[in-house]
């Protein structure tokens, strides 16, 4: 039955990209350890011979067929944008770290 | 407010329609009535996020200026206007899914349930509340205010879908949208003495719902009644080919069997008490209400047999791996690069994209958010991924069959909605699991991709709404509206009317 730790909490933090504080990373190892407690009981009845389920409605996958269409304008796309410069995206440094 | 705008309010929206036909009242007047009744309601009930009355006034005035022969081509709801959760992108219109992390964010496009109900010619009133990305039952993870329930405002509208069924069930709108992923539009429905609909997965497009739990999501009515959810399913559902699980088909003739239902004939069909769903947990008002209805099916000829479904106890426990993880994934988009909120890191820290993520999502979302990314994380992680979102997608299986048996002895299955009546504000925050406990007569449907929907059973002892569940087998979903609504016009006729007469309305009689 897994347990969360401290150091767990903080290391899911970091893979999902959230810089969780001190507070609650406390908060959340009380309150996942009884969640995962309850939920753990899945495993009773899942046995070898019973196929999982992704989608409960299984469809044939499908292309649209293959006619240009107009997508959203630049203009549009950037919209919503907290920064942008002659029409793109900016972001913040990517490569290279003085760390 | 005068007599005239609390009579029209009041109106089923199916009346409404027919009052437009008739030319006894414009869609400009339904929106102006509407956006009085939001003006007086809003201070207590706080449904909406946002009011959107000179969008909803424009498209009124452009369907009253249609001609006889245009208004004859679109659907019965024309000129019926609408409010839409806040989970759905709406072009022009604030979409923020209650969430900081999405604040200011105006769509650059329409969700395809938004462009179908464009094109029916359907006024959209504005944008409703809910739990922050819809993941709560109370919607008091909304990061920006809390609904009241309109028949005690000291208590929870349920949720996620809170907004949508508050502003139905206090005459702000006569017709909704919701999402569902694990019963936010029915345990709302049920806590506001409202009807809620949650379609067959597939059965109405996902374009343009905010992403929750892929596998789960779908978006559907709410109203006042059994008739009206049905138009306004047979509107926004059939098949969108930007929806790679769109079911490649028509809506089902939900209308016809509502209409066929309101004849109070159950001859000859079958329906399934789930026995896993009820007793123990179940608050005894919400049981009794539960059995009455039951009763009533009876006396209009169904039969009524037993059936078991042995996986339901493990569906809470599924669906709290499938859903979180699910979340983390689709949530994974909120970066602070092409949308929404951006916080560059403190000084010290290095200004790099990877920091200004982290920062980002810590002061974008909230608590019961970061809970469920973080689990969901856990559960996709290698190691744990076999016992875990594995073992989960093998009791999917188990509860699908669960209800393929039940189907066999059972046209239509029926459990209460939610276990307990409306809760007072606070009640539930500080216990994750207790909240959670909400939605397990709800969470298996979702899991199956089954139809289902709650509508009113009348009053617990406490004096506040119960919620009667219908489950109908995959696509089939007309089943299900038949005996909601020959048990709506039953119920009816015992309490003489519909059950918001035992509501208490003082924003409607404020301006007297």
């Amino acid at each position: 039955m897994p347990t969360f730790t401290r150091e767990e909490i903080e290391h899911l933090g970091d893979l999902a990209r959230i810089a969780l504080t001190d507070e609650e990373i406390t908060r959340l190892q009380g309150e996942l350890n009884v969640i995962a407690d309850s939920i753990n009981k899945v495993q009773e009845v899942a046995s070898d011979d019973v196929p999982p389920t992704a989608n409960p409605i299984p469809l044939e996958a499908y292309l649209r067929p293959d006619v240009a269409e107009t997508p959203l304008t630049q203009a549009e796309a950037l919209s919503g944008a907290p920064k942008t410069e002659a029409g793109m995206f900016v972001a913040p440094r990517i490569l290279g770290s003085e760390e | 407010m005068t007599q005239a705008t609390n009579e029209l309010v009041k109106l089923t929206a199916a009346d409404m329609a027919a009052e437009i036909k008739s030319g006894e009242v414009s869609s400009r007047e339904l929106v102006d009535a509407h956006l009085e009744v939001i003006e007086a309601a809003e201070p207590s009930i706080k449904a909406f996020l946002k009011v959107s009355g000179d969008v909803a006034r424009e498209q009124a005035d452009a369907f009253d200026a249609k001609s006889a022969d245009e208004k004859a081509q679109l659907p019965e709801l024309a000129g019926v206007p609408i409010a839409i959760k806040d989970m759905i992108v709406t072009k022009g219109i604030e979409t923020t899914a209650a969430s900081k992390i999405l604040e200011g964010w105006i769509p650059p496009y329409d969700a395809t349930v938004i462009e179908k109900l464009k094109a029916a010619g359907m006024p959209i009133l504005g944008k409703t509340n809910l739990d922050e990305f819809a993941q709560g039952s109370s919607t008091e993870h909304s990061a920006y205010q809390t609904t009241h329930n309109p028949w005690d405002t000291e208590r929870v509208p349920g949720g996620s879908g809170g907004g949508s069924a508050s502003a139905v069930a206090a005459f702000e709108a006569p017709l909704a949208l919701g999402t569902d992923t694990g019963g936010s539009i029915r345990q709302p429905g049920a806590l506001t003495g409202t009807v809620g609909v949650k379609p067959t997965y597939g059965g109405v497009s996902r374009f343009g719902a905010i992403a929750m739990a892929s596998s789960l999501d779908q978006i559907g009515p709410v109203s006042r009644t059994v008739l009206d959810s049905a138009l306004l399913q047979e509107i926004i559902g059939g098949h969108d080919r930007r929806d790679s699980t769109s079911i490649p088909e028509g809506p089902r003739p939900m209308v016809a069997a509502a209409r066929e239902g309101a004849k109070r004939d159950l001859k000859g069909m079958k329906v399934g008490l789930v026995k896993e769903l009820g007793g123990d947990g179940f608050q005894p008002g919400v049981q009794a209400r539960f059995n009455e209805a039951v009763k009533k099916l009876e006396e209009m000829g169904a039969e009524v047999v037993e059936v078991s479904c042995p996986h339901f106890e493990y569906s809470l426990g599924a669906y709290y791996i499938i859903m979180p993880s699910e979340v983390s994934s689709n949530l994974a988009r909120y970066d602070g690069m092409r949308y929404g909120l951006r916080v560059m890191p403190p000084t010290g820290v290095p200004q790099t994209a990877a920091n200004m993520m982290a920062y980002t999502r810590e002061a974008g979302f909230g608590d019961e958010v970061k809970r469920r990314i973080i689990l969901g994380t856990y559960a996709l992680s290698a190691g744990y991924y076999d016992a875990w979102y594995g073992s989960a997608q093998k009791v999917r299986t188990l509860i699908i069959r669960d209800f393929e048996n039940a189907f066999k002895q059972a046209d239509v299955l029926v459990a209460p909605t939610s276990p307990s009546t409306a809760f007072k504000f606070g009640e539930k925050m500080d216990d994750p699991l207790a909240m959670y406990m909400n939605d397990i007569a709800t969470i298996p449907a979702n899991l199956a991709g089954v139809p289902a929907m709650s509508i009113p059973a009348g009053l617990s002892d406490d004096g506040l709404p119960v919620g009667f569940q219908f489950i109908a087998p995959q696509q089939r979903d007309e089943v299900m509206y038949k005996p909601a609504a020959a048990l709506e016009a039953a119920l009816e006729e015992d309490w003489g009317g519909p059950i918001w007469q035992s509501m208490k309305t003082p924003w409607l009689n404020a301006a007297e």
